[in-house]
């Protein structure tokens, strides 16, 4: 494993390689070479199974962390490739030639976050979602219980508790909410 | 151990060129998303030469409820009441990897007994999904006894979720840091009787429908997943093993108890929707074996729950993780990422149905007749809440 990711930070500069667990080592690659990287960890590597593919907003950074977690059958290890875009200009090569099931992920993602991967199959269809027309959802800036409050109405004689006040006030007010 | 071949060039990955519509040869049929014969609310575009299926496009949303958004507005001790109902058939394997990425980012070690607690709950969970599964799977090929049967046996367990978590369904029975209770008097004896029954079931389904001449039949040679279909594919679980891929994560990646239990990996020799229905079947005899394992062994004293922080303010460090497990259908997992605040950073639910429900199924079905489609995606065991979490 070692040798492998000293070699990756050579050739693709890896970096911020973060060992999370005994079988889950993290890394971010660039853009541009990230495609490269992930073929050669499947095809020299080992690296066969695409567990899952996903992105975290950072939109404090003003970036989509794409995340691709990849598994090696034989030496039960798995690899979290991190790629990370620009918000605004989210789009990243499409992996759907190395994976069948690439193109469903790619799919929900354009959907869900409105990352695009251009030649991705069927890319434009709706995926969870049938004539969206508001920000990508999982987007951190869209506000879900504005949206409910703006598209729903509610019950009349329906009352609504936070929660976590309800928590304080109600389960445990004897802690009066502190430590 | 038998692998399967990997990456190969040869195999063609691209999507099928679309039909011409106008030409007349063809019709176009939506099966679902209220079809009884699929096990939940997804839609299937099919298009027709004759009743051979020449296209088949999937389509899921109809149980999209956003767990994964909603889930980043919630904190930590809340969300475990949420994750369960991610996949109503097997809620509990929802609970153990959310409790599971939690506990490891938080640096809290459960209690032995709490592992076995664990372990012997998913393996239940487990058979009860298989139990339901056998029941979806005689249905879609018109033996209606089976499902009767099946699905009254998986009520008895579900009494003994009841018991012994206060719900059928959504047990919320694993909690981070361990287990919520021990098991009540008698549940041991009372679990052991009703799987004793569940055995003399099994033998009953097997000839009912495994020698079931309609039956085998029409799941013979249907669907076939190819070993080397698997890995470009992603396909875990009997979908895979079926073909003899022999990869388990209890046996490969032993979690919880497992690597303390006694089993193999079953394996079938070509996975068409008859081999899977064979090695599930098989894997049912397996589950009450690890059940009785678990029971017979299991620590009667001892804490079932780990010392915890107070979870009204409960802020994990900076991290992120990959926990999963065999369910019925695969690998399951939760990815979760956290920023130190109270709130989780971010959640991602990976069920097999994914690959499974979706790229697998649209494969399969191009050639298939129209009346065995039902069973085709029966025999994938695909939950689409699971897809569109």
């Amino acid at each position: 494993m070692n040798s492998m990711l000293e070699r990756l930070s050579r050739e693709f500069r890896v970096t911020d390689i973060i060992e999370r667990n005994a079988r889950l080592t993290t890394f971010t690659v660039d853009r541009d070479v990230a495609e490269t990287l992930i073929r050669e960890l499947r095809d020299r590597e080992g690296y066969t199974h695409l567990n899952f593919m996903t992105a975290i907003d950072y939109i404090e950074r003003g970036v989509f962390t794409l995340v691709y977690m990849l598994h090696n059958y034989a030496t039960k290890s798995t690899l979290g490739v991190h790629v990370n875009i620009d918000r605004d200009n989210a789009e990243m090569t499409s992996i759907h030639t190395l994976w069948a099931q690439a193109w469903t992920y790619q799919r929900e993602l354009r959907e869900l976050w409105g990352i695009n991967f251009p030649g991705s199959p069927r890319i434009e269809e709706d995926f969870c979602l049938e004539g969206w027309e508001e920000i990508p959802p999982m987007r951190r800036e869209f506000d879900t219980v504005e949206y409910c409050e703006r598209t729903f109405v509610s019950r009349d004689g329906r009352e609504t508790t936070d929660p976590r006040e309800h928590m304080h006030e109600v389960i445990f007010p004897e802690r009066g909410g502190d430590n | 151990m038998p692998q399967p071949p990997t990456h190969s060039s040869s195999l063609d990955m691209s999507q099928p060129e679309p039909v011409d519509l106008s030409s007349g040869k063809y019709v176009k049929l939506w099966q679902g998303p209220q079809h009884p014969g699929i096990t939940g609310n997804m839609s299937l575009e099919l298009t027709l030469c004759g009743d051979e299926i020449v296209e088949c496009k999937t389509h899921v949303g109809y149980l999209h409820r956003g767990f994964e958004k909603f889930m980043e507005r919630r904190t930590y001790i809340q969300n475990f009441t949420v994750v369960c109902r991610i996949a109503v058939p097997e809620p509990t394997f929802n609970e153990y990897l959310y409790s599971a990425a939690i506990e490891e980012l938080a640096g809290i070690e459960i209690p032995e007994r709490a592992s076995w607690l664990r372990a012997l709950n998913l393996e239940m969970m487990r058979l009860a999904s298989f139990l339901m599964w056998t029941g979806g799977m005689s249905g879609a090929f018109g033996l209606y006894t089976v499902p009767n049967w099946t699905l009254t046996y998986r009520d008895y367990l579900l009494d003994l979720f009841e018991e012994l978590t206060g719900a059928r369904i959504y047990h919320m029975y694993i909690v981070p840091g361990g287990v919520r209770n021990v098991l009540p008097d008698g549940w041991k004896e009372r679990t052991l009787e009703i799987l004793k029954g569940t055995e003399k079931l099994l033998r009953e389904v097997e000839r009912v429908m495994m020698n079931n001449a309609v039956f085998k039949k029409r799941a013979k040679g249907l669907g076939i997943i190819t070993p080397d279909m698997i890995d470009p594919y992603g396909i875990v679980g009997p979908n895979a093993r079926a073909c003899g891929v022999e990869r388990d994560l209890r046996k490969d990646e032993p979690y919880l108890v497992y690597d303390q239990l006694d089993f193999e990996v079953i394996t079938g020799s070509a996975s068409d929707a008859y081999e899977r229905a064979w090695v599930r079947q098989q894997e049912m005899y397996q589950c009450i074996d690890l059940i009785r394992q678990m029971l017979a062994r299991c620590p009667e004293s001892g804490p079932f729950q780990a010392e915890m922080p107070n979870v009204l303010h409960w802020k994990i460090p900076p991290g992120e993780t990959y926990h999963k497990a065999e369910c019925t259908r695969g690998e399951y997992g939760y990815y979760v990422v956290t920023d130190g605040s109270e709130y989780i950073r971010r959640v991602h639910v990976r069920g097999p149905s994914y690959t499974h429900g979706i790229a697998v199924m649209e494969k399969l079905a191009v050639g298939t007749n129209i009346a065995d489609i039902a069973g085709l995606m029966v025999s994938l065991h695909t939950y689409p809440p699971e897809i569109e979490r």
